[in-house]
């Protein structure tokens, strides 16, 4: 009875803790996570203006179906990626400095899937029938819709990102070993989850005939490298960022490390990106047009040229950075190659990907989609709602991961609250 | 055993409605009784005949309050040893468009913003069919036919393998019996995926609340069919379901002036469709997907 009474008490404790640990900080925190907030909030009242007058408040018309919202979708579930880039060295390989930030990876993915999934629910007409697809309760078609699919595989990784840092955080809180045996199951499964959640996100688009643009079947293994390149990424620079805000120590041959694997996965991208040009080009058949529209223009309408070429040099030119060992070992030239791959991909799998699968439509009509401010702006709220996510779920796990908060300074708190009750206590009678 | 799973099934579902309903209690009871119910509302074919009953009440009411007329929303199911095919003979379209209005205003679609329509006429060059990238939609002459062009109509081909049936998430859309592909508009959530599979642009969306002039409205409907449908939710062509389904023609094949559509049952060997397709050289738009639409067009022999 009393051992509960301490696990409630340490656990009332724990959550005061979070909320202070989550409201104090300095002055360029609050300023992040205010202006974060501004924007979730602009988003937001763009969303309800969206949601009253229906999707007609976007550009997106029976031609182009979908787009801006689908394109971040897919560009996310890419990002979720950097995770299980991460993972696969640290556990399996037992590589040390990768395996101190393998847990801030873990959030990462965590809040990539969460961004993901409010870009679908953004884009779904009928918000107030999202119960439908709940398994049991509507009627989901599953296993012959991919959609269908996408639910099950995204909402899993969700859980398995959110378990595992969620259950190693309160070992590190503990000072204890984590049960590996228990743990470590989901740790190997998170692993082919997340070449499931890109495949599954390929397979959404790979399935449909009347696409040509995304009936190839080299479709999956590009969203597969592009995913390996984009995650890691921004994993690079959000963790020289952390490690100049906070005690927690990353030592530059992790970063490194991780430079070197991203090297192979951007070669792969431009090998299977080749190999897709040449097989479109060379047969030059009818369903060569999405490709036109996309690199030189259809029909006088070329709005995505310039976007994808400069997307193709980002990519090259990262490419050569990340694979000269002087640059990739030098954080400058690295941090110049993660943000053009950030943009390169971005442009590639985002609306360089989605759009051109509608451009001609399959009667051969062409619809110019440029997305409006409504669809900039909710967007533009999702993306920092997952960083506020992201931001406060690191503002706990760090000082769990340095020792800062730990089950061991709350001990140490209620051992000195006991230690000078009874010196009081003591002294009372002499005095 | 199947029985079994059935109602394990049903439990579920119920424990877990009931469970929503209840989670939500404070949010519902800021809404009316009638917004829970539509918030509710089964899918069609899972009804009970009672509910499909108070539904179809319910919504006639409301098509009443909308637009001042009063409704018959028939549930009609196919007629038996019936799957239709459509027939079109392109040698003989001269591109009016008559069918394309004629279908508006049969089936309710909205007007404008969005304006939504479910046959689209292609004008290709003469000399070419099969690349539609060439064809022009909003061709806009004078006079029709223009010297040099054919015209090709085209709208949902009722495929037997429908791409846009099988990549639904929610069962929003199926086949019935008679082959018509149907759409429960208030089970759709709206996700436009089947606008994506679909090969032949025969689905399009309710960007917005369908605007129908009051005047203008047709109180014959089908509730899968042209009933009067809401915002965010897709729909498409049924062969006119709510006609076919009581021995008339599509209102498409009754416009056209020049005797271009045919339409019939294919399980019958004396219909038009049938005869058309054992005596003329008929082919289907885009037979390489497989889709095996049941639209046929064909030239004179």
């Amino acid at each position: 009875m009393e051992a509960l009474g301490g696990i409630l008490k340490e656990t009332w404790h724990f959550y005061r803790r979070t909320l202070l640990l989550v409201l104090k900080g300095n002055r360029a925190y609050y300023a992040w996570c205010l202006s974060l907030l501004a924007i979730t909030i602009i988003g937001f009242l763009f969303y309800l203006k969206q949601h009253d007058q229906g999707l007609i408040a976007t550009k997106m018309t029976d031609q182009v179906s979908w787009g801006l919202y689908i394109a971040n979708f897919t560009y996310l579930v890419g990002m979720a990626a950097a995770a299980v880039l991460l993972v696969i060295p640290s556990y399996i390989y037992q590589f040390k400095p990768i395996k101190e930030i393998v847990v801030l990876g873990e959030l990462f993915a965590a809040s990539s899937i969460v961004m993901a999934i409010l870009f679908v629910m953004v884009d779904l007409g009928r918000l107030d029938r999202f119960w439908h697809m709940i398994p049991f309760i509507g009627s989901m078609n599953f296993p012959q819709s991919l959609l269908a699919w996408d639910v099950v595989v995204l909402n899993g990784y969700l859980f398995l990102n959110l378990l595992i840092p969620f259950y190693l955080l309160v070992k590190f809180y503990y000072r204890q070993e984590p049960n590996w045996r228990f743990i470590l199951p989901f740790i190997l499964l998170s692993v082919p989850w997340a070449v499931a959640i890109h495949t599954v996100t390929a397979f959404l688009y790979n399935g449909l005939a009347a696409r040509p643009f995304w009936n190839s079947s080299i479709l999956a293994p590009r969203f597969l490298a592009s995913a390996f390149c984009s995650g890691p990424a921004i994993i690079l620079i959000i963790f020289q960022i952390i490690r100049r805000v906070s005690l927690i120590k990353i030592e530059d041959h992790a970063l490194f490390k991780i430079a070197e694997l991203m090297a192979y996965a951007m070669f792969v991208i431009l090998y299977l990106l080749t190999a897709e040009i040449y097989k479109e080009y060379y047969s030059d058949t009818v369903h060569l047009a999405p490709f036109r529209y996309l690199f030189e223009g259809l029909h006088g309408h070329h709005y995505l040229v310039a976007w994808i070429w400069s997307a193709m040099a980002m990519n090259v030119v990262a490419f050569f950075i990340f694979l000269v060992p002087k640059t990739r070992r030098r954080l400058s030239t690295l941090n110049l190659g993660c943000v053009l791959i950030i943009i390169g991909v971005w442009i590639e799998k985002g609306p360089g990907f989605v759009i051109p699968g509608f451009i001609p439509d399959p009667l051969g009509e062409i619809y110019e989609y440029v997305p409006n401010l409504v669809e900039l702006m909710v967007s533009f709220g999702i993306w920092a709602a997952g960083f506020l996510m992201f931001t406060l779920l690191l503002k706990v796990a760090i000082p769990i991961e340095t020792g800062a908060f730990s089950h061991v300074t709350y001990m140490e708190g209620v051992f000195r609250r006991e230690e000078e009750d009874q010196a009081w206590r003591i002294d009372r009678p002499i005095k | 055993m199947k029985d079994r799973n059935w109602t394990r099934r049903e439990f579920l579902r119920k424990a877990s409605l009931a469970a929503l309903a209840g989670s939500s209690l404070p949010l519902l009871s800021s809404c009316t009784k009638e917004e829970v119910e539509d918030f509710l509302q089964k899918r069609f074919v899972e009804m009970t005949p009672e509910e499909k009953t108070r539904v179809i009440a319910k919504l006639e009411k409301r098509y009443e309050q909308r637009y001042g007329k009063k409704f018959q929303i028939s549930t009609q199911e196919a007629p038996p040893d019936t799957v239709w095919g459509y027939g079109l003979e392109l040698s003989r379209c001269i591109g009016c468009r008559r069918c394309v209005y004629a279908c508006v205003k049969e089936n309710n679609n909205s007007r404008h913003d969005p304006q939504l329509q479910w046959i689209r006429v292609l004008r290709l060059k003469r000399g070419n069919l099969i690349n539609l990238e060439d064809s022009e939609h909003f061709y806009d002459p004078d006079l029709v036919p223009e010297p040099g062009f054919l015209y090709l109509p085209v709208q949902c081909q009722q495929c037997e393998n429908p791409p846009c049936v099988k990549v639904c998430p929610v069962h929003a859309t199926w086949k019935e019996p008679d082959g018509i592909v149907v759409v429960d508009y208030n089970w759709c959530i709206g996700c436009r995926y089947c606008i994506a599979a679909c090969p032949y642009k025969g689905r399009v969306f309710n960007w917005a609340d369908p605007n129908i002039p009051k005047e203008e409205v047709n109180p014959a409907v089908h509730y899968l069919g042209n009933r009067p449908r809401m915002k965010c939710a897709v729909d498409k062509c049924t062969f006119c379901i709510q006609r076919v389904r009581q021995g008339r023609y599509p209102a498409c094949v009754e416009a056209c002036p020049t005797g271009t559509r045919k339409f019939g049952n294919l399980l019958d060997p004396n219909s038009e469709i049938r005869y058309i397709i054992d005596r003329k050289r008929v082919f289907r738009l885009k037979e390489d997907l497989n889709t095996e639409s049941k639209f046929y067009y064909f030239f004179e022999s």
